[in-house]
């Protein structure tokens, strides 16, 4: 027997909200939300200052166990700073430089694929060679070097961020280049008298920008990863600031005594945003831009 | 305005060199061509005849590897090749704009058509957003866009095929250039619509005293829109002349052929005419006429020494043996072929 399908999905999902699409990550996007919203909101949600502390209730449990009090539902720290109040400031922190880390890096990647890819040539070649050799180096350790020499701060992170991951847009962005360049409006523009600035900007820029969007999400989680690892290793944010991975280097020591709580909950916390990220990112990709999927 | 043509190639050829310098293509080759102010020449080949390099060569847009390599093109007076890329980029759209292969795909689908048939308008004179877009509803009712004011603030997924490029069409002749270069223009058209843009261009012509060159492999096409015709072969204008003369008396066995093998109604032959063999490898041209391979009236001369242009009568040039056009010429030319 023949049955004869609708033609459903795709042309139908089209017209629906972006919500209501196929596959669309409800829980990671939910969850990414929440964080914002924490982060925003942290000076009213947080029931005390994430900063100061009191010696006299340290190494406090969470609530349900033994000792634990429903004022500090996450416990202490070992100096007496309340664990939940804290990961919501650090929530602040996370999605500042995980975001802000995202734009330099793909700002100036974006910048030197289209230039790269467009004109071709000798600036072609000088960028690539540049984009390989940044490619080779670890991006941990050359994060490190460089947040050794600037010294940390929570700008100094953003920058050394962006400098190391630029060049997988740039990579990305100039292969995409290389073919729009080839379609038939980016030569009507250039036998119409436009000149090279204005069709990159007018005319590639617009059309790499859905590329760069789903790659900037998939970067997310890169980034707040090598944040959490840099502050971890202490050539990140400095303390007292409540980063995620400060208050897992902070709490590491507690661990063999008991005192648990000080690592598990960074630590979700930072496994939570990341894989919601790369969910999020891995929709978006196959959604927008199957030429991605390799990548 | 004086007789000096618009538009005038003087022996212009343009070669792809590879990169060790070994093989040269010559892609346009030793080609002669003017065109008057508001004339309309069309250039006939088959494909890889050089047709389009040349209609990049003009605009001076020829990819990397490529170079024009000699000659002169002389335009409103001056000579192209002398200009710098800056104000070659000035020439461009502004008084010599071009319709590409595929004006379905030259549209950008990211900008209204507004923004982009006031493009040219904002590059090349300085127009402020508004005057553009002003300029643009103007634009699109002189292409027959209906409701003119309500499609500028649309995208081109809005536009029907015919509609795209029609104002593809608006968009060269935004900034009233002297000479439009139209390149294959409806090949990806059905044909009603493409009657219609033909007409079209024809009023557009007239109305603006637009100059066109039309670049096509369809002789019906240039029956109904050419006055002058360059026939193509292997980068060389191989015959030229009024299309009218050319049609009734073509004198090279080329153009013989390319109107020998238009199917007509009324044929009653079972099969289609076609020219025999393949054009001939553009880097390794034979030494004589490179269309002796195939031709059926070829003898001894043609495959040992290439025919220059012969003049064949008012405004009319062929490049063979067989139109030497004076008598000892031809008298050699039959002891050569005894011999």
């Amino acid at each position: 027997m023949t049955v004869i399908t609708p033609v459903t999905t795709e042309t139908v999902a089209s017209s629906a909200p972006f919500w209501r699409l196929k596959g669309f990550p409800v829980i990671p996007v939910s969850i990414l939300l929440f964080i914002a919203f924490v982060a925003v909101f942290a000076d009213v949600l947080a029931p005390h200052d994430p900063q100061i502390g009191s010696l006299a209730r340290r190494f406090k449990p969470p609530f349900w166990l033994e000792g634990g009090s429903l004022a500090y539902p996450l416990g202490t720290d070992h100096v007496g700073r309340d664990v939940l109040s804290r990961l919501i400031f650090g929530a602040r922190v996370s999605m500042v430089v995980g975001i802000t880390a995202v734009l330099v890096a793909g700002s100036i990647g974006t910048l030197l694929g289209i230039v790269s890819g467009y004109l071709g040539g000798w600036a072609d070649q000088v960028v690539m060679r540049i984009t390989d050799t940044w490619l080779a180096l670890p991006a941990l350790t050359f994060a490190i070097f460089l947040a050794a020499i600037v010294g940390p701060s929570e700008l100094n992170i953003i920058l050394i961020l962006g400098l190391v991951y630029w060049t997988r847009y740039a990579r990305v962005i100039r292969g995409e280049v290389l073919s729009l360049k080839q379609r038939e409006f980016v030569r009507l523009a250039i036998v119409a008298g436009c000149s090279k600035s204005l069709i990159m900007w007018r005319h590639i820029l617009p059309n790499v920008i859905n590329s760069a969007v789903v790659l900037a999400t998939l970067m997310l989680g890169v980034v707040i990863v090598t944040e959490a690892s840099l502050s971890f290793l202490g050539v990140g944010v400095p303390p007292p600031k409540p980063a995620w991975g400060l208050m897992m280097a902070d709490g590491k020591k507690g661990l063999m005594v008991g005192y648990w709580w000080l690592t598990v909950f960074p630590g979700i916390c930072i496994m939570l945003m990341v894989l919601s990220a790369n969910l999020l990112g891995d929709w978006l990709r196959v959604k927008f831009d199957p030429q991605l999927r390799q990548l | 305005m004086s007789s000096e043509p618009l538009l005038s190639l003087e022996n212009l050829s343009a070669h792809y060199v590879s990169q060790q310098g070994t093989r040269v293509v010559r892609a346009v080759d030793d080609v002669t061509l003017s065109l008057k102010a508001g004339g309309t020449l069309g250039i006939v080949g088959e494909s890889g005849s050089g047709k389009s390099t040349l209609a990049l060569t003009i605009l001076r847009l020829l990819p990397p590897a490529a170079r024009i390599v000699s000659g002169r093109m002389m335009f409103e007076g001056e000579n192209l090749l002398d200009k710098s890329d800056t104000e070659m980029r000035q020439v461009r759209g502004k008084r010599i704009a071009m319709i590409l292969q595929d004006p379905m795909a030259s549209l950008n689908p990211l900008f209204t058509i507004g923004d982009q048939v006031g493009e040219p308008l904002r590059v090349h004179d300085g127009a402020s957003r508004a005057t553009a877009w002003q300029r643009a509803v103007a634009l699109l009712k002189s292409v027959r866009i209906a409701s003119p004011e309500t499609r500028v603030s649309q995208f081109p997924h809005e536009m029907s095929g015919g509609m795209r490029q029609r104002i593809v069409g608006a968009i060269g002749i935004s900034c009233e250039p002297r000479l439009l270069i139209a390149d294959e223009p409806t090949t990806s058209l059905d044909l009603t619509i493409q009657a219609q843009y033909l007409s079209l261009l024809r009023e557009l012509q007239r109305e603006h005293g637009l100059a066109l060159i039309f670049i096509t492999h369809n002789l019906g096409i240039v029956a109904k829109m050419c006055d002058q015709l360059a026939v193509m072969y292997a980068g060389k204008v191989v015959e030229q002349g009024p299309v009218s003369q050319i049609f009734s008396t073509p004198v090279h066995p080329y153009t013989k052929a390319l109107l020998g093998s238009i199917p007509r109604m009324t044929d009653n032959r079972d099969h289609l005419t076609a020219i025999e063999g393949q054009p001939p490898d553009l880097a390794s041209l034979p030494p004589g006429c490179s269309f002796a391979a195939r031709c059926p009236m070829a003898f001894g001369r043609c495959r040992d020494e290439a025919p220059p242009e012969f003049a064949v009568g008012e405004g009319r040039t062929a490049r063979c043996w067989l139109a030497v056009p004076n008598a000892d010429a031809k008298a050699a030319m039959e002891r050569s072929n005894v011999a």
